[in-house]
């Protein structure tokens, strides 16, 4: 069975992505599991993704723990202990990194003895899912090129013709571009029963309520959270356009992001914006533009 | 007839479709919302002849189904959860007006505290409530599950509503591939709603959900619910046999799977079923003759079909993804009391609580549990019931309530 598995943020169009490469196997005759999971809804968090394939029907579920290939779509996430993202990583795994940064180099960070190949990243970010999914579509070496289009067609059926055209032309140049590396990730074994380690069960002691109630017992704790790493576009405020009218940005700022110095200027707090852009539509002097997470300019 | 890949929530929409459902009640609620979105789109295409209509709680929701059902229209409605629990007067209300719908629940735990991922304590909620309750595995379980839901909640001798239960992520959003039959095929097996005498019309009034004061009428009434529910059992076994016949797909109220020759039997229901057999095939290579025994159908209880799928076994590994507190796993529980007294029964019904809030059921934890049955069986000695965590979750507990209250605290003072 293939077990693959996709990481990337919320928006990052990883269910998508993962979509894509469940219906290429599946057009290429293979039974198929595929599954987004995230908590509530939000752009910008760590989610991932996962993709089962096999020539029986599938009866593992739920979270890969063994993976054969582990796609990473927001170089960022490798060093979030809370994405996850070499969990069940062995010298088998293959990993695939879009990043700007050399292969070599993430081998050395990551001290990864197996295989590690990065897709160069995209000047335009939103097509890293397809490219990723083309790339790993050609590293499983059992994916036609005929049904990776297919796939890329049924999944953004009802995107527009210019938008299904611009991710297909990426995903299926990314399986070209992987050519040297056709069939490297093959598929993982059934572990054996007799061959597993014992689960560590415990008892659990009966603790005191005050202790065992569901509560944070502090106030303003949302402040610790830092929320802005799960921006991917930045709200900039251009001062010399900003009227001071001093209400509606930091108004409709669903996330009290935004505060009004004594001046009457706005202050967009990044530690805590999400990068929703609520704001960006709703200044009426059209002062506050968004730029990529990943630019240079920064305020 | 189309096999495609579709979540657990988009197989239920299409039971609702190939049913040809007529009237949708709806309320939205995560990880439900997909089915009445599903719906939703494919009314406003012309694709699905059928009134969606929004309602403000699913209180109302309920309240709409039940008595839309009650003029004899087909209805289908979806929730989950806290929703369920939100509509749960009616879901004890609607039975008795023994006017039949189906109603799917993507299982969801409850609170406190809040979470979005599956275990049963939500359906379970329901098990007294007078609802036909068929469990899932599968998405195809749930397309399929659907149909025969209509069958058996509108046949003559039943006329109850029913429940069609499947868990929340690793169904509602997992995509499977799918046999879709044609509205034709399916045509044959579930004809058009026949209401027979569940009508409202004008010119012939009807008073539903009277007062009946004096406990022997009110006896009669409900015990008449009981009667029916068990009644269909026996009309279960017919339109399965129907359903196998029409589509070639076989859905016994029990599942048994390797079980035959089995000296010890995993017992559970839902999607982490299928882990249990992936478990059983493991085992088996390893030489344990081990079996899996799932009810689909939890009400009306198919008390005899186990009794003959666990009659001469061991041991039973009773895996709960419930928890009655102050008592244990309600499945444990109900399956003790179909066994107690009756000849050949396993000795040893060996109690674990697993999969609460979604929490995964990991292959060597199937394995172990057999272990601990197994060694149970030898001693003669029931286990006391165990909850599945390990000593690494409680670490990860222990700094999370480090963070919400020692420190915090220290911090205050």
């Amino acid at each position: 069975m293939y077990r693959i598995r996709f990481h990337g943020r919320g928006g990052q169009g990883m269910k998508t992505a993962s979509r894509i490469l469940g219906s290429a196997f599946f057009l290429q005759g293979y039974e198929v599991q595929d599954a987004p999971r995230y908590g509530a809804e939000r752009r910008g968090a760590p989610i991932f993704a996962y993709v089962r394939a096999a020539r029986q029907p599938i009866q593992e579920r739920g979270i890969i723990l063994a993976p054969d290939l582990v796609i990473v779509a927001d170089d960022s996430l490798l060093p979030m202990p809370a994405a996850g993202v070499l969990q069940g990583v062995t010298p088998r795994t293959t990993l695939l990194i879009h990043s700007s940064e050399a292969p070599e180099t993430w081998r050395q960070r990551l001290n990864i003895a197996g295989s590690l190949l990065t897709l160069s990243a995209q000047a335009e970010p939103h097509f890293a899912g397809t490219a990723l999914t083309g790339a790993a579509a050609r590293l499983v070496g059992v994916i036609m090129r005929s049904a990776l289009e297919q796939a890329v067609r049924q999944e953004l059926a009802g995107l527009g013709e210019e938008t299904l055209s611009a991710n297909l032309a990426q995903a299926l140049a990314a399986y070209d571009g992987m050519a040297a590396h056709a069939g490297q990730v093959s598929e993982g074994e059934a572990s054996a029963a007799v061959a597993c380690p014992r689960p560590d069960w415990v008892d659990l002691p009966l603790d005191e309520a005050d202790a065992a109630a569901a509560a944070i017992h502090a106030g303003a704790t949302s402040v610790e959270v830092r929320t802005g790493l799960w921006r991917t576009l930045r709200p900039v405020i251009d001062y010399a356009r900003c009227k001071r009218c001093w209400w509606v940005c930091s108004e409709f700022c669903p996330d009290s992001a935004i505060k009004v110095s004594a001046e009457n200027y706005p202050e967009i707090d990044y530690e805590h914006c999400k990068g929703c852009l609520i704001c960006v539509a709703q200044c009426p002097s059209h002062a506050i533009t968004p730029i990529p997470e990943s630019s240079e300019v920064k305020p | 007839m189309t096999r495609a890949l579709i979540t657990g929530n988009a197989a239920a929409a299409w039971g609702a479709r190939l049913a040809g459902a007529e009237y949708v009640p709806a309320f939205p609620i995560t990880p439900q919302t997909e089915i009445i979105e599903t719906l939703a789109g494919w009314i406003d295409a012309g694709e699905m002849d059928c009134r969606l209509v929004t309602l403000e709680s699913e209180h109302s929701m309920l309240t709409a189904a039940g008595a839309a059902a009650s003029t004899g229209v087909r209805v289908f409605s979806a929730t989950s959860s806290q929703g369920l629990l939100y509509g749960m007067e009616m879901i004890y209300a609607a039975p008795g007006n023994r006017a039949p719908f189906v109603l799917v629940n993507v299982s969801r735990g409850i609170q406190t505290p809040v979470t979005l991922e599956p275990d049963h304590n939500d359906v379970l909620a329901t098990r007294d409530s007078g609802f036909l309750q068929l469990h899932c595995a599968t998405c195809q379980e749930v397309l399929d599950s659907t149909l025969i839901a209509y069958r058996l909640a509108e046949d003559h001798r039943v006329r109850l509503p029913a429940l069609v239960n499947l868990d929340g992520f690793y169904l509602s959003f997992t995509r499977e591939p799918v046999d879709i039959p044609a509205r034709t095929e399916v045509e044959k097996f579930l004809p058009p709603f026949n209401p027979e005498t569940t009508r409202f019309h004008a010119g012939e009034p009807v008073s539903q959900g009277v007062v009946v004061l004096g406990g022997a009428y009110y006896s009669y009434f409900r015990y008449e619910q009981h009667l029916a529910a068990q009644r269909a059992l026996e009309v279960y076994a017919e339109v399965a046999a129907e359903f196998e016949q029409e589509f070639g797909r076989r859905y016994d109220a029990v599942e048994t799977y390797r079980s035959e020759d089995a000296e010890i039997v995993f017992f559970m229901i839902g999607s982490f079923s299928t882990k249990a057999k992936d478990a059983v095939d493991r085992l088996r290579e390893a030489g344990q003759a081990v079996g899996l025994v799932r009810p689909r159908l939890l009400r009306p209880y198919p008390a005899e079909a186990l009794r003959r799928a666990l009659a001469g076994k061991q041991g039973v590994v009773v895996i709960d993804q419930n928890l009655s507190m102050g008592m244990g796993g309600v499945l444990h529980g109900e399956l003790a009391g179909a066994l107690y007294g009756q000849p050949g029964m396993p000795p040893v019904l060996a109690s674990f609580i697993g999969g609460l809030g979604g929490r995964d059921i990991a292959a060597e934890e199937f394995y172990e549990m057999v272990e601990v049955t197994r060694k149970a069986c030898q001693e003669g000695v029931t286990p006391p019931p165990r909850l599945l965590y390990t000593a690494d979750e409680l670490r990860q507990m222990r700094k999370l309530q480090a963070v919400a209250h020692a420190e915090r605290r220290e911090d205050a003072a």
